[in-house]
């Protein structure tokens, strides 16, 4: 059986979901067995250079970058996999979307009690910034999701047992304890 | 007003444990909770201010601002709906000239959404400073708010007459019916109060009245259907300075009724129940813990467990029994559903925000003030005093195999007698139908269980309603072909979720939000088949939660996607899997603005 391709991205989220994912520990040996990673943290590598079989999405869309990204991801991934509470509800960046974004920016750069050395009153507009989006959207409504894999972060366990499903064709077991919010 | 909040500190002895009574005290004399109140309540009890302000958060009927002198709480549960409370509301807002959620400028009346207040038979209905009205209609709600104006007292606006049977006690007088509909050994007349503590508790060790409830295979009727007497045993063996016995009357579970008929007609039975189950597990202190809307019942309830003191029923040497001591108090809630899990329903006894807790440790180890505790629910233990005066093997004759004994279910929605019904588990849906005077001709589906039990459709109505098959705590809502299923069920069922939860979750706290917005989707006309198969996996993901409400709460949109898919894909476009409705230059408009930059959008 030829390696299947992997390929992971971090978005509005605090690459915690990699961490997790590095959390098997030795059983990494068994994955670099069972994929290849293509575009990913993982391995470096920053642009597709080919199609990817499974990608790995973490956290949700807060910035024009991340709607390219994951929009590229879901061209050059056959099944996309929201993972993580980030990618699938928002998360903790989502904080942020019961507040107009002009007072999170004022308060971020121009009236928060750390402000300093901002005398011109600036919010920052170089063009190669990306641009802020209204709210923090979650994966699904930017692009069509395959599989939700959740968890703050999902435990390791848990992503070995998806990957190896996704890899496998095996039905995904998840017993409540390995999936129990606490 | 400084001195009022001082005295009702007082009355609970400084207890931070009694936060609960402290700030319902504060709540119903001032209308709502003022900063000054939790400054007070705070320094008094030696909390901090947080403390005192998460409870208060967590509770609807607890209010940070004032909430007039009348203040009309409208049910807002499906049968509600069904039953005509839109003309009702918009004559609330007519003839007060505000909007729900408002308070008139005088500050005399103010209009709030409720969920469920346990009146399904009586719809629609609402909550006036606790006390309810039922049955409401246009006509009726501007009599009431010109009784209202004229400054009458709200027990003086009563214009028919007080209820059936002990509604019209004189400590209660109240509208409520009970619409007792079928009675059998729980809801039975024949019964003497009293008579097991007198004759039989004697006679029998503990360890007897737990083998005896064994026998009868009695099975909690709280809804998770976990075996009584093994429950009892856990905690009886549990290690622990002091136990507690803990009666569950939260019965938050939009169509559910029937702990308020027995807390009206059978109050007695459900104390001897907990004086029973304080002598199996050698408990000294039982606290009923009540729903917050069936305040209305407070002055009767506490009179009776005077009056039992005085006959010996409760305090010390109870039935002449040496060394048992037990006395229960009652505990209001204050409008919390997640409250009716029993860990959640020990933390607000505390006085805390009911956030179920972490188990293991269960409550039977661990439960109020980390002592062992026993959490029943009130047909529970009401059947458990039939169960010790006629023998576990009486019983267990009712019912099913797995499922022994009887059943009360709430029945409403379209049929002609909804109304409590006492029946042996072992009924089926059709049965059921035929009994309340609903023909199965005009029923396009049957909520089992309340929101979080399963809608079903024509061909499961020979299913038999037990442990085995549809289990259920007891609220069956009866729906005619005439209603929307996916607006006037499903969407209603949904909202009662995103508003109940206890926000401990990420799972409970987002899914069912993200659930209702694409159910709106789809009733919107907006929907694709992507959005089926969302919802689908979305539901997985809430089973991760912590507590049963969580786990069930996208059983609205799950069952209903099972056993009613055809409602959906007629509302979706089939030609397009997927569309995102994402518009990028909407999307960063705001920003480029605030930053002063133009917007690159290719």
């Amino acid at each position: 059986m030829s390696k299947k391709i992997v390929a992971t991205t971090s978005l509005a989220g605090c690459f915690g979901c990699h961490m997790s994912l590095l959390d098997i520990d030795e059983k990494i040996l068994d994955l670099i067995e069972l994929v290849e990673f293509n575009k990913s943290p993982i391995d470096d590598i920053k642009v597709f250079t080919k199609q990817c079989d499974i990608g790995l999405i973490e956290g949700g869309c807060c910035n024009s970058e991340n709607i390219h990204v994951l929009k590229d991801f879901r061209k050059h991934c056959n099944i996309l996999v929201s993972v993580g509470e980030c990618a699938i509800m928002g998360g903790l960046p989502a904080l942020r979307n019961g507040i107009p974004i002009k007072e999170c920016l004022d308060e971020a750069y121009l009236n928060g009690p750390s402000v300093r050395h901002n005398h011109k009153g600036i919010i920052p507009n170089d063009d190669e910034l990306p641009m802020l989006l209204d709210r923090v959207y979650p994966c699904h409504e930017i692009v069509k999701i395959d599989y939700y894999l959740p968890g703050c972060p999902p435990r390791a366990e848990l992503i070995w047992n998806a990957l190896v499903a996704l890899v496998t064709g095996d039905e995904l077991k998840l017993p409540y304890e390995v999936v129990k919010f606490d | 007003m400084a001195t009022t909040v001082q005295n009702i500190i007082k009355k609970y002895n400084k207890d931070k444990t009694r936060l609960m009574d402290i700030l319902i005290d504060v709540q119903s004399d001032q209308g709502y909770i003022s900063k000054e109140s939790i400054s007070k309540i705070a320094a008094e009890l030696d909390i901090s201010h947080v403390d005192v302000e998460q409870t208060m958060s967590f509770y609807h009927f607890f209010s940070d601002k004032p909430t007039g002198k009348y203040a009309i709480y409208l049910n807002d549960s499906a049968v509600s709906n069904m039953m005509g409370r839109q003309k009702v509301k918009e004559t609330l807002e007519k003839e007060t000239g505000i909007a729900f959620g408002q308070v008139t400028r005088d500050g005399l009346i103010g209009l709030f959404d409720t969920s469920c207040i346990g009146m399904n038979d009586q719809e629609p209905a609402a909550l006036i400073n606790g006390h309810v009205f039922n049955n409401l209609t246009p006509f009726r709600v501007k009599e009431i708010i010109r009784d209202i104006k004229e400054g009458k007292p709200v027990e003086q606006m009563y214009t028919s007459a007080y209820g059936d049977g002990e509604n019209r006690n004189v400590l209660v007088k109240t509208v409520v019916q009970n619409n007792i509909q079928k009675k059998g050994p729980i809801l039975s007349e024949d019964y003497i109060p009293g008579i097991v503590i007198w004759k039989k508790l004697p006679q029998m060790t503990p360890e007897q009245v737990i083998e005896e409830v064994k026998k009868s295979n009695m099975r909690g009727r709280g809804g998770a259907g976990f075996p009584t007497g093994l429950k009892w045993e856990f905690c009886r063996k549990a290690k622990g300075e002091k136990k507690y016995i803990f009666c569950n009357a939260d019965e938050g579970e939009p169509g559910t009724f029937k702990d308020r008929v027995i807390l009206t007609e059978r109050p007695k039975l459900l104390f001897e129940g907990m004086v029973i189950a304080a002598y199996a597990v050698g408990a000294d202190e039982g606290i009923a813990y009540v729903r917050h809307e069936y305040k209305y019942l407070k002055n009767y309830l506490e009179n009776l467990l005077q009056g039992a003191r005085e006959r010996n029923l409760l305090g010390k040497n109870i039935g002449g029994i040496e060394g048992f001591d037990f006395d229960i108090r009652i505990q209001f809630g204050a409008g919390a559903y997640v409250c009716g899990e029993e860990s959640a329903l020990i933390e607000s006894a505390e006085g805390k925000r009911g956030e179920p807790r972490d188990r293991p440790p269960f409550p039977v180890e661990k439960g109020y003030l980390d002592m062992p505790t026993v959490v029943n629910n009130v047909e529970t233990l009401c059947s458990v005093v039939k169960v010790i005066l006629n023998g576990g093997e009486w019983y267990s004759k009712f019912g099913t195999k797995d499922s022994s004994g009887t059943k009360l279910l709430s029945i409403s929605g379209d049929c002609k007698y909804p109304g409590v019904y006492e029946v042996e588990w072992g009924f089926s849906v059709s049965d059921m139908l035929e009994m309340v005077g609903a023909d199965e001709e005009n029923i396009q589906a049957v909520q089992v269980g309340g929101p979080s039990g399963s809608l079903i459709g024509p061909d499961e109505f020979d299913r038999t309603l037990c442990f085995a098959d549809l289990a259920t705590g007891g609220s069956l809502i009866i729906i005619g072909n005439h209603r929307d299923l996916l607006t006037d069920i499903v969407l209603n069922f949904t909202e009662f979720f995103v508003e109940e939860s206890c926000g401990s979750c990420s799972t409970c706290r987002n899914i069912p939000y993200l659930m209702k917005l694409k159910l709106e989707k789809i009733l919107d006309a907006r929907g694709v088949p992507q959005d089926l198969k969302d919802l689908e996996e979305w539901g997985k993901i809430l089973k991760f939660s912590r507590c049963g409400l969580g786990q069930t709460a996208g059983n609205p949109i799950l069952s209903s996607l099972r056993n009613f898919r055809h409602l959906y894909e007629g509302k979706i476009q089939m030609d397009k899997e997927y569309d995102s409705e994402f518009d990028m230059s909407q999307a960063v408009k705001a920003s480029c603005e605030a930053a002063g930059r133009v917007p690159i959008l290719n």
